[in-house]
């Protein structure tokens, strides 16, 4: 299955909505399961929710818009968060921004073509003292220059 | 006995039962809390900040429509903490709506507006960036995001009580809204274009598709012959646009208006109604007596189509394969009409004055259409209805009563309360019951398919044939009775189903009527009054009594369902998915 392909296995939704429906309050657990194993909520699988919970796609479509840990589009492997906190952005995080921006050919809040990186800004990481701070999945880099960006790149 | 609290608002004693909110405590008292967002039963949620009250010990504002009475405590609604709130959060939800009140289709009936004035608000102080911007027009109903309060009402109506869920309150913030999922239109989602949402939005977010300047450009073309046709509801409603009372009958005034606006002739749908009984009403015992899909359902309201087509595309077969009365009309008006006066159908416009938002989405279905024509060529709710005739000066209330137009004219009483909930089944059993036993009965009330119940549930027994029928109306309702229908455990023969709570006189097509007179007022019991009266004064009370009906089967149709008859006055339906 290639990425950009219609989600048609709701194996996994199924599933998930079995284990957690008699959840009070199931809903908010359910979506953030599903984005753990799909990556995201197109429309097909937010509707596969409604259908097995019994509720309107409009309710989870609602819930899914409201949080922003919820996305509704395809995200690349690699999610890129440059903290534009205070003590980050003094420390000049957005030209940090900017230059992922350049090497990766894609604006702030866009995915690459070949969905390998998403690049997001992000509030305070909690990690100051590192500042400039960004994070690539799990990986966290601190004190960087826009100059450091190619070679952090190429490790992915 | 149910517990009763006792406590003061503005120093006066009240007592209520209790779980009764403070807002509704007032309203006994006579004190009108404002509201914006409150609907009762369906949209109670306090988002609104309109409703705010002090209740003395308490730190913060509350919001009444959710508060409920508690014993001893005092509650304040006009102090002046609550007046600058209230003026401030109006303020708040003002500088995020597009304010153009004078070409806004909701002027002088709008909450918002009514509102303003009322708490004496004189400037809107705070300016900025506004978050709706998006117009989406549909086939029948306009989303005007820039109007958009963020109340929820049409959010509450269509999921609660429709069980449609086409609307989401979507996204978070600044940017929050009630829009349908993924950006898509009305059009590409579970919307049947009932218009439920149309008469519960209290300002000019939604509204009807304006088909004003077409209609009257037919009728100002004098190439043409126009024809108007009036839905039984109409009449029950037309008046409130005047300003008389809620269960007002306005059915002389209605023709008068039509003749003067210029229409050649002004028929009445119920003749068509009366037609649908024979036609549906055969088709029923036909199903029975030869083993035919069962139950049968009324295929009168289009936004019941809509809802089947979309949400049970498997029990399609169970809808009644009649036209709406709207359709057949049409279909008559340009054929048998039209031979018998030597007019060029092609010349004929017709335009259909209904209850209804969803008629307009009936209309261009290729189904009804005939020789390239549609039977119907524009439909006007009956608010549009209302705006032409002020348009046209015409003075509604000084004006004399008239008569329909012979050819298809008023119908019997069974046909103008098909414009109530029960009334298509009240109807066709005062029809059928006759047709079984072939004699005449006395019998012509059936109190138990009349009243605002949501599902109704009625046996009768007749020439040996126990004929079990159910009466639903609203989403919801509907939806309980077709669940049963698909799991194939309905019991039922025959089944009355009208997608609009109450029926045609609370459709979307209708006058709007605010939620604080909604409160304390049925709209739907006392609009159905007016039918109900109608009926029990008309000398003819059954469909097959009715002499223009006889006559057309004579001279046109031959009998019900026959050849002809399927081919103007039945159609088929299809499948559709919820979201394209």
């Amino acid at each position: 299955m290639s990425k950009q392909d219609t989600i048609t296995n709701f194996d996994a939704v199924k599933e998930i909505v079995a284990t957690y429906r008699d959840m009070p309050g199931c809903l908010m657990t359910i979506l953030q399961k599903t984005q753990d194993e799909y990556g995201y909520l197109p429309f097909e699988i937010q509707d596969a929710i409604a259908e097995e919970l019994g509720i309107p796609t409009s309710e989870v479509y609602g819930v899914a818009t409201f949080y922003s840990q919820f996305s509704l589009v395809k995200k690349g492997d690699y999610l890129i968060s440059v903290c534009l906190g205070t003590a980050c952005y003094v420390k000049n995080s957005q030209l940090i921004l900017d230059r992922l921006a350049l090497e990766l050919g894609i604006e702030i809040g866009a995915t690459t073509e070949d969905y390998k990186f998403t690049l997001e800004p992000t509030r305070c990481l909690g990690c100051c003292g590192l500042a400039p701070v960004m994070t690539i999945n799990d990986d966290v880099y601190g004190g960087i220059v826009p100059n450091d960006i190619p070679d952090i790149l190429a490790k992915y | 006995m149910e517990k009763m609290v006792n406590f003061k608002i503005n120093g006066i004693p009240v007592s209520v039962p209790e779980g009764t909110t403070v807002l509704e405590a007032a309203r006994t008292l006579n004190i009108k809390i404002p509201t914006l967002c409150y609907l009762k039963g369906i949209n109670e949620i306090g988002a609104c900040r309109m409703c705010l009250v002090e209740i003395k010990g308490s730190k913060a504002l509350q919001p009444s429509c959710v508060y409920p009475a508690a014993e001893g405590i005092e509650v304040l609604t006009n102090s002046e903490r609550v007046r600058k709130t209230r003026k401030k959060n109006l303020e708040l939800i003002l500088s995020d709506h597009k304010r153009e009140c004078t070409t806004c289709i909701r002027s002088e009936n709008c909450e918002l507006q009514k509102m303003s004035k009322e708490l004496g608000l004189e400037e809107v102080t705070i300016t900025g960036e506004r978050s709706g911007h998006k117009v989406e027009v549909n086939t029948a109903i306009v989303r005007d995001e820039s109007k958009c309060i963020f109340c929820k009402r049409c959010i509450s109506v269509c999921n609660k009580v429709q069980s449609l869920g086409a609307l989401a309150a979507a996204n978070r913030g600044f940017k929050a809204i009630a829009q349908p999922i993924f950006g898509k239109s009305l059009e590409e989602v579970n919307c049947i274009q009932c218009g439920q949402c149309v008469i519960n939005c209290p300002v000019g977010a939604l509204y009807e598709k304006d088909d004003t300047e077409k209609a009257l450009s037919f009728i100002d073309d004098p190439e043409l012959y126009t024809v108007a046709v009036t839905a039984p509801a109409v009449r029950a409603a037309l008046a409130e646009e005047f300003g008389y009372p809620i269960g007002t009958d306005a059915t002389g005034k209605m023709v008068t208006a039509g003749k003067m606006l210029g229409f050649d002739k002004v028929f009445d749908v119920n003749f068509a109604a009366d037609l649908t009984i024979m036609e549906e009403g055969t088709e029923l015992i036909g199903r029975i007596k030869n083993g035919g899909t069962l139950p049968m359902i009324t295929s009168c309201s289009p936004g019941w189509i809509n809802y089947c087509e979309k949400n049970y595309p498997g029990q399609l077969a169970n809808l009644s394969t009649c036209k709406s009365p709207q359709g057949m009309i049409g279909a008559l008006v340009k054929t048998h009409f039209a031979q018998m006066n030597n007019i060029d159908p092609k010349k004929i416009r017709v335009v259909s004055i209904m209850p209804c938002t969803a008629k307009k989405t009936e209309i261009v279905r290729p189904q009804l259409s005939n020789n390239g024509m549609q039977d119907i060529d524009v439909v006007l709710t009956t608010r549009e209805y209302a705006r032409i005739i002020k348009g046209a000066g015409i003075d509604f209330k000084n004006i004399p009563d008239s008569a329909f137009d012979e050819y298809y004219d008023e119908g019997t009483g069974a046909a103008v309360i098909f414009g109530a909930t029960g009334g298509v089944m009240e109807a066709a059993l005062r029809t059928a019951i006759e047709v079984i036993t072939g004699e005449v009965s006395d019998k012509v009330d059936y109190p138990q398919v009349r009243g605002v119940e949501g599902i109704k549930e009625f046996e009768v027994t007749a020439g040996g044939l126990t004929l079990k029928a159910c009466v639903a109306h609203g989403g919801a309702n509907i939806r309980k009775v077709m669940d049963e229908v698909k799991a194939g455990t309905s019991p039922y023969h025959f089944i009355e189903i009208m997608a609009c709570p109450g029926g045609c006189v609370n459709g979307g097509g209708q006058p709007i009527v605010d939620a604080q007179t909604k409160a304390v007022i049925d709209i739907r019991a006392e609009r159905a009054k007016v039918l109900y009266n109608r009926d029990a004064n008309n000398p003819l009370r059954k469909s097959h009594d009715n002499p223009s009906i006889k006559r057309i089967y004579e001279e046109f149709l031959t009998e019900p369902n026959s050849h002809k008859s399927h081919e103007l006055l039945h159609t088929h339906y299809e499948a559709k998915p919820k979201y394209k």
